[in-house]
């Protein structure tokens, strides 16, 4: 074994006191790793080649599964013939809605459930068959030989247009999901009371996910054991899904997600494919490989729905705002997806406002559901209010930054208790002197006053994201070998946010060892710990606390271990990392690797539980971005020069990561800003234009600035949790959009309403601008 | 042997799409058994037979300084027999139509999507992984510079993203950032890295 004085141990680092039993932890003060830029645990696999995600995952006997999918928005299938497909080459199992496997199964959308293979196919990409074979060619060759019929029934894209009488009706209660109602105060007392009132209509595109590993996993059964190798956020929510669907005992599914090429949100849950990969599996009994192509992806694994927004805001001269009264309309797609849940969040939460109404109305269209996509409604809802905002402050003749700062909440008014912090304030005053907000605001007017086409603007917003403080369930398991290394045990996938890293370092703060000595196990429904999907922007602010729990567990096993060796009080010990010494007598000292018990047991195990959130408070992370851009008025090609992101996620756990995460939530924000929309062809076909990275454009190389800055907003919050951190992942995309498009109206004197705002969208509005 | 593959000199020096039609063509698919279909374009040589779909042929592969034979029905792209007749899956899968870059792999130093790549079009070139880029069980310069910068989150694409770099540091051991940029503009990153990975290549530069 290796010398743990030299390897295994933090020299010259305090370690935290360890609290006595049933205690909480004090709250960090200073730190010696955490916090720190420290690399990726595991960027040697994920850099080398050596991380096994599932679409690489190569099993003996192994084979490939395809899907055959409807081509038309809206038909029912009136007949399925295999015969062809079945004698074709390598063809080993072929599924339909006629198997007996597979006629029973059900599948879920929220509170609708349905058949796993329903002959009223509502959207394009609506599974009718799955083939498995030798190779994916063959499997796919087959899975195209199938012969189907369908019956084409009129179909629905335009969600403007859902709930007008005369519409093909997608469901027989007809196309309306559901309509969510708020309200506070009064509107019209609000709007009564206002010196200006303002009223606008703000529309957002569809989004597809698309993360670089496509949809997919590999299935496996040893007898009535299915082993299950998901690309997914949560490796929980997929053993309990298809132990739901399947009919097994979650002891008997065991879902295994180690390494996953993406996500967003749309990896949250399993796929249809991952049941047909069983199936098929089964009646093949081999393994299959499922891994969707990228057109499938587009078709029917999530987006951010459109949506139509309408705001009419009132505001005093002094910047008070008096009412916001707020509407709008999007769709799930062919099955309830949330279709504008959380839209009307930032309206109810972010700026003190005693009037509010909100009305959102969740429509059916014959396309893809719609699943969660990071910060779900929120840059939808950014890009009505931070735009209204600027709007409201242009008409009082007030700064931006100050029309916001006048409005600051002092509690969460869209859940009437206090946030146990609150940044938003910090984010919006060292977020703009970091960016020299008054000073950019200047050059770019003076800029403007030239002749030049070259435009330029600056532009801002803030938000607040709806959770972000993670909480229970989640248990932990940290194991101390009598080397002293250290296994760590969490359920969480680690989704490219640096989760493993992250949990690496708090674990090694509180030990006091090296994180390299940590090694973690993780995301194995079989072998690790229970926790809940990465998403929300939860994970860390969920597992980090978890871990520091089951760190100080064992601590606390190891002091009592080593009072018994040295037959002195407990309460007098202290753990100092490479040793344990008592307080009152400097002969009574022993390594930890010396520990009797340890040595004779081999591993103690500390076993950590994420404690609940506080009572009657919200946890809230806040941010604020800053962006500075040229357009072209020529062209209307949009160049952004820079973008700052101002952000209050409670304490950073490691710079490295969290500043990574900031600039890929800006990158992700300027694509839904400028570049992303899906095209349905609603007018005719009703099929989707753009399946493809080359019609859908996501941000390249070329399209985002180098000049990417993050401003970390560090309050201590000891309330939320006991490492204080919050939820970073989603409030990095949240007021990006909104804050390019105020850049743009300051260029250009034109309110970009219309997201995204593509090149051509300029040349149009400002061509109508001219001729007004 | 058809004389008029052998008459024509400027045949020989490439192939045309019609050729290309006449070899991989629709419903049956020739190549020769007997040398390279492909590679180079030197000795180009007719069918000697015509082969179904479903039929393999034996191919080498010149991959990270070792030769290995293959079978390979001529419709596999080089990607698919990379990752699933090879086990190498270093290279990603993302799209699979020329869009995404997570499968780039150096041919004869050239940065080329493995995914619009035909298995029988790589042999007799010289093909370089990620894998290749390994110093033994250590990670490479550019490998290096990556992890360093923290030029990825969930590492899908970071494999085509390096050997992107890697095949601009061939071409051009100084670039500007503005060469950077391009060099890495035919890979997409989802989770938006960008920034990092430009200051991976800087540094990847230094450190080669």
């Amino acid at each position: 074994m290796a010398d743990e004085n030299n390897i295994y141990y933090t020299q010259g680092l305090p370690v935290p006191e360890t609290p006595e039993a049933g205690e909480k932890p004090a709250f960090w003060k200073d730190t010696g790793i955490v916090g720190k830029r420290k690399p990726r645990v595991d960027a040697y696999e994920r850099l080398s080649g050596t991380a096994v995600y599932p679409a690489d995952l190569k099993l003996p006997n192994m084979i490939y599964g395809a899907i055959r999918r409807c081509p038309y928005p809206h038909a029912k299938v009136t007949g399925v013939d295999v015969n062809k497909a079945r004698n074709m080459p390598g063809v080993r199992a072929i599924i339909t809605g006629d198997s007996p496997e597979a006629g029973y199964l059900k599948w879920s959308y929220q509170d609708y459930e349905g058949p796993l293979f329903d002959p009223h196919c509502r959207f394009e990409g609506e599974v009718v068959a799955a083939v498995a074979a030798d190779t994916r060619y063959q499997a796919r060759d087959a899975a195209q030989a199938i012969e189907i019929t369908y019956k084409e029934l009129p179909s629905l894209t335009d969600y403007q247009h859902a709930l007008e009488s005369d519409v093909p009706q997608i469901h027989a209660k007809g196309n309306l999901v559901g309509r969510n109602n708020y309200e506070r105060g009064d509107i019209s007392t609000g709007l009564a009371e206002a010196d200006v009132v303002l009223d606008q209509e703000y529309n957002t595109a569809c989004q597809i996910h698309t993360p670089l590993e496509p949809h997919g996993c590999v299935a496996n059964w040893d007898g009535d054991y299915l082993t299950v190798w998901e690309s997914s956020q949560g490796v929980y929510a997929v053993q309990s899904r298809l132990a739901e669907i399947l009919g097994l005992p979650l002891a008997k599914v065991r879902v295994i997600g180690h390494y996953m090429g993406g996500g967003f949100g749309s990896k949250l849950t399993p796929g249809k494919y991952t049941v047909l990969a069983t199936l098929l599996a089964k009646k093949a009994a081999r393994p299959v490989k499922m891994i969707l192509s990228r057109e499938e992806t587009y078709l029917c694994v999530g987006n951010r729905p459109a949506v139509s927004m309408q705001l009419k805001a009132g505001a005093k001269k002094d910047g008070t705002i008096t009412a916001l009264d707020f509407s709008c309309r999007g769709p799930s797609g062919a099955y309830p997806g949330g279709g504008t849940s959380l839209v009307d969040w930032l309206i109810r939460d972010l700026y003190t406002c005693s009037n509010v109404r909100c009305t959102s109305e969740d429509v059916y269209i014959n396309s893809g559901t719609a699943r969660p996509f990071r910060a779900p409604g929120h840059p939808q809802g950014s890009w009505a209010l931070e735009q209204m905002m600027d709007t409201l402050a242009e008409k009082i003749g007030m700064d931006p930054l100050e029309i916001r700062l006048k409005n600051i909440p002092a509690i969460s008014q869209g859940r009437g208790v206090p946030y146990t912090s609150s940044g938003l304030k910090q984010c919006i005053e060292e977020g703009a002197r970091r960016f020299g907000w008054h000073q950019a605001v200047e050059q770019a007017r003076a800029h403007n006053d030239s002749r030049s086409h070259i435009k330029r603007g600056v532009g801002m917003g803030s938000c607040v994201w709806y959770v972000g403080g993670g909480g229970p369930p989640a248990t932990v398991i940290i194991r101390v070998f009598r080397d002293g290394s250290i296994n760590l045990n969490m359920g969480a996938s680690d989704i490219g946010t640096g989760t493993k890293t992250v949990m690496a370092m708090v674990a090694a703060e509180e030990l006091g060892v090296k994180p390299e000595v940590i090694q973690i196990e993780h995301a194995d429904t079989a072998t690790t710990q229970y926790a809940t999907p990465s998403g929300g922007s939860k994970t860390v602010p969920t597992e980090s606390p978890t871990v520091r729990n089951a760190a100080i567990d064992a601590k606390q096993q190891l002091l009592e271990m080593a009072a018994a060796d040295l037959d002195v009080d407990l309460a007098d010990l202290v753990y100092e990392g490479t040793h344990i010494a008592s307080s009152k007598d400097a002969s009574k000292r022993l390594k930890v690797t010396e520990i009797s018990r340890l040595k004779k047991r081999g591993v103690v195990v500390g076993t950590g539980y994420r404690g609940p959130n506080p009572e009657d408070k919200s946890v809230n992370p806040f941010a604020a971005q800053f962006c500075e851009l040229e357009v072209n008025t020529k062209t209307g090609q949009i160049k952004i020069l820079r973008f700052l992101g101002a952000h209050d996620s409670g304490r950073v756990l490691n710079r490295l990561t969290y500043d990574n995460q900031i600039f890929g939530g800006i990158v992700m924000g300027i694509g839904f800003g400028t570049t992303e929309f899906r095209q349905l062809d609603s007018k005719q076909t009703g099929k989707l234009c753009n399946d493809n990275w080359s019609d859908y454009k996501i941000p390249t190389a070329l399209d985002v600035p180098v000049n990417m800055e993050s401003l970390p907003i560090e309050i201590d919050d000891p309330e939320a949790n006991n490492t204080g951190a919050k939820g970073l992942g989603e409030p990095v995309t949240i007021p990006t959009a909104a804050a390019i498009s105020n850049a743009l109206y300051m260029a250009t004197g034109v309110r970009f309403t219309q997201a995204p705002v593509t090149p051509m969208e300029v040349c149009r509005r400002l061509s109508a601008h001219k001729e007004a | 042997m058809c004389s008029e593959y052998n008459s024509n000199d400027e045949r020989q020096s490439g192939i045309s799409r019609r050729d290309f039609m006449k070899y991989m063509g629709v419903g049956a698919v020739g190549v020769s058994l007997s040398g390279t279909a492909m590679a180079g374009g030197n000795n180009l040589q007719p069918p000697e037979k015509i082969l179904e779909a479903a039929d393999r042929v034996k191919i080498r592969l010149h991959i990270n300084g070792r030769e290995q034979a293959v079978l390979v029905e001529p419709r596999w792209t080089l990607l698919y027999v990379l990752r699933e007749s090879l086990g190498m899956s270093g290279s990603k899968e993302g799209c699979g139509r020329g869009e995404c870059g997570a499968c780039t792999v150096l041919i004869d130093n050239q940065p080329r999507y493995a995914c619009m790549t035909l298995a029988v079009e790589a042999e007799g070139r010289h093909i370089t992984t990620l894998e290749g880029l390994m110093q033994g069980e250590e990670l490479g310069p550019v490998q290096t510079a990556f992890l360093e910068e923290d030029a990825f989150q969930c590492g899908y694409c970071s494999p085509g993203q390096i050997m992107a770099v890697e095949g601009l540091l061939r071409q051009n051991p100084d670039p500007s950032l503005d060469d950077i940029r391009t060099g890495v503009s035919g890979n997409l990153c989802r989770c938006g890295a960008y920034k990092n990975i430009f200051r991976a290549a800087q540094k990847a530069a230094r450190l080669k």
